[in-house]
């Protein structure tokens, strides 16, 4: 019998799950969320406004339809789902892959914003100066840019994360509830709190939530602190 | 060889059309009261800002041809640019910001770091970050990257603006150096008088968007349009002198103007020496017989070319002395009556004793033998 404070394998995989559904959200949508971000920024193009409302449209729908519109899109039968499949043998639906899917899209919007925001506050007049030393548009981005938006890269990418960690209505929509492949840390809450006597085990998968989200808030903070001292700021 | 610019650019309530014609290698100010466009003519030679219309050629190369449709793109022209907040990389250090141009440069190189390093003393910053310099020593960073992107033409955008005073006194005998050492033609974006006088060799005056007047700093000074916009404290004819040699009895340095010498308290330089003076206007004092008796020891003999009035009570009377130079002086209304100074009259013009507020150069190098070095203020 073990104390009721230690975690059983089955909370530990959770957690795990959560940590790498989490991490391969982020790592996947950072690329594409500076584009958008970039895009939305910089870019002066006709359906600008609808680009930015389809980006945050995960943020103001219910996480329920969302991961019911990623169903229908991502389905084995729907239209990108089915291609995948047939292509490349991939499944999205109930599997962990389809996990950070829907864990991508949701914190998309987080993470698009607080790049955006970084994005804007870099001197333009830096990227001139660049110019005018021979760097073309790609070198800039890369030697430039980028470096000076990295404070606000971090904290977006560790704020989507955070919340990549608490996503609960588009992942149990759209990839369900299977302990070991897509029951992660909220999921694994929600049922413990469904059995009856779950309560302990309800009270342990909160405080590695809590653990998880305060860890994730203060390493951004330092991390944030760290990079405004080697700029001088 | 020169740059040739002749561009329009429109805004909702500014225009700007400027034409000008600067030899390279020179070091041509870009002069004008502030808001005249003078940053935004050299953003468009940088290729930073994109004209409506127009022609930019430098040597024997096209930069940029509206009607061709050529406009050869910013980090392809080899312009190096000065801006007056440096602009160095936050998240580099000065060596990294300095290896930045160096690693992108687009030509031969003809500055090495070394060079850079010593001309602008830049080897105890190397470590440092950028918000651990003062704002001097940004600048000079500033100039040292651009040179090392090995620049066809420098830009300077009033590169001194931002400093107070001591600080501009610290960089200005760099971009003295620069100039002295390097051939590398520069424009210099300035709203201060007495930054071109000591650097450039000629002088596109701007105003509302055009320009002005043009022409070498000699002849620039004496021109009305100018005139206005420095005050009339400041007006004088700027002479480029030769050194004789050294009067033995004062231990001052003689120095030929037009048909005359003046003498100069200034560190002996070698016969020969082009020296650049300014007399200004409100220093000298026109007799119209031989001076006698006077402690006035420096003096020209000239012919009165015109009079006019500044605007300000007095008359401007402008002097040939010789050799196709002028010189300036203010006078009374009143004293130009009662010596009946009028146009032909041959006069005397004496320069009062005021200390020399220049620098003195050593011999110029035979690559920069054909810009005179500057002492600015009047004899002694």
């Amino acid at each position: 019998m073990q104390p009721w404070i230690l975690p059983t394998h089955q909370e530990i995989t959770a957690l795990e799950l959560s940590l790498n559904v989490a991490l391969r959200s982020v790592v996947f949508s950072l690329p594409p969320a500076i584009l958008v971000a970039w895009v939305l920024t910089r870019g002066r193009f006709l359906g600008k406004t609808l680009l930015d409302a389809v980006v945050h449209l995960p943020l103001v729908l219910p996480p329920v339809a969302v991961g019911y519109i990623l169903l229908l899109l991502f389905g084995t039968r729907g239209p990108i789902g089915g291609w995948l499949d047939r292509s490349f043998g991939i499944v999205l639906i109930f599997t962990r892959n389809g996990a950070a899917l829907a864990t991508a899209v949701m914190s998309f919007p987080l993470m698009v914003r607080a790049i955006r925001i970084s994005l804007e506050n870099v001197d333009r007049g830096l990227e001139d100066a660049a110019r005018t030393l021979g760097a073309g548009p790609f070198d800039r981005f890369i030697s430039v840019t980028l470096p000076l938006m990295l404070p606000g890269l971090l904290a977006g990418a560790i704020t989507a994360f955070s919340a990549a960690l608490g996503e609960f209505g588009a992942v149990i929509t759209f990839v369900s509830n299977i302990p070991g492949e897509t029951q992660t840390l909220p999921l694994a809450l929600y049922s413990a709190l469904q059995e009856p006597g779950g309560e302990h085990a309800a009270a342990r998968l909160a405080v590695m939530s809590v653990v998880l989200g305060l860890g994730g808030l203060l390493l951004s903070e330092w991390f944030a602190r760290r990079v405004r001292r080697v700029l001088g700021r | 060889m020169s740059l040739k610019v002749a561009v329009e650019k429109r805004f909702e309530s500014f225009a700007l059309d400027v034409t000008f014609d600067a030899p390279t290698p020179g070091v041509v100010a870009l002069f004008g009261p502030s808001g005249c466009g003078k940053s935004m003519t050299i953003n468009i030679i940088a290729g930073l800002l994109v004209p409506d219309r127009g022609k930019i050629s430098l040597d024997d190369g096209v930069l940029l041809d509206t009607a061709r449709q050529v406009a050869v793109a910013a980090e392809r022209r080899g312009i190096g640019y000065v801006f007056q907040d440096a602009r160095l990389f936050p998240h580099l250090n000065v060596a990294s910001n300095l290896k930045y141009a160096q690693r992108r440069a687009r030509r031969a190189p003809y500055v090495s770091l070394e060079r850079v390093l010593s001309l602008l003393d830049l080897e105890p910053l190397l470590e440092r970050r950028v918000h651990q310099l003062s704002g001097g020593e940004r600048q000079r960073v500033a100039i040292g990257r651009a040179l090392l992107s090995q620049p066809r033409l420098l830009l300077l955008d009033e590169p001194l603006a931002a400093l107070d005073r001591e600080r501009r006194e610290e960089v200005l005998p760099y971009l003295e150096t620069l100039r002295d050492q390097l051939s590398i033609p520069m424009i210099y974006v300035s709203h201060q008088f007495d930054e071109v006088l000591r650097l450039a060799t000629d002088i596109v005056l701007m105003q509302s968007g055009k320009v002005a007047a043009e022409g070498s700093i000699t002849q620039m000074s004496l021109d009305p349009k100018l005139r206005a916009l420095i005050g009339p404290d400041a007006v004088g004819a700027v002479l480029d002198g030769t050194v004789i040699g050294e009067d033995a009895a004062s231990r001052l340095v003689r120095v030929r103007v037009g048909d005359g010498e003046i003498r100069v308290e200034a560190a002996l330089l070698a016969a020969g020496t082009r020296l650049r003076v300014q007399l200004l206007a409100r220093d000298v004092i026109v007799s119209t017989r031989a001076p006698q008796y006077l402690s006035v020891r420096n003096s020209l003999q000239g012919v009165v070319t015109s009079v006019e009035d500044d605007g300000e009570g007095s008359d401007l009377i402008a002097i040939d002395i010789g050799a196709g130079a002028s010189i300036l002086a203010r006078v009374t209304h009143a004293a130009t009556r009662e010596l009946a100074v009028a146009n032909g009259i041959p006069v005397w013009a004496l320069i009062k004793a005021v200390s020399l507020r220049g620098h003195s150069f050593p011999a110029p190098s035979p690559a920069s033998a054909s810009r005179p070095p500057l002492a600015r203020g009047t004899a002694t």
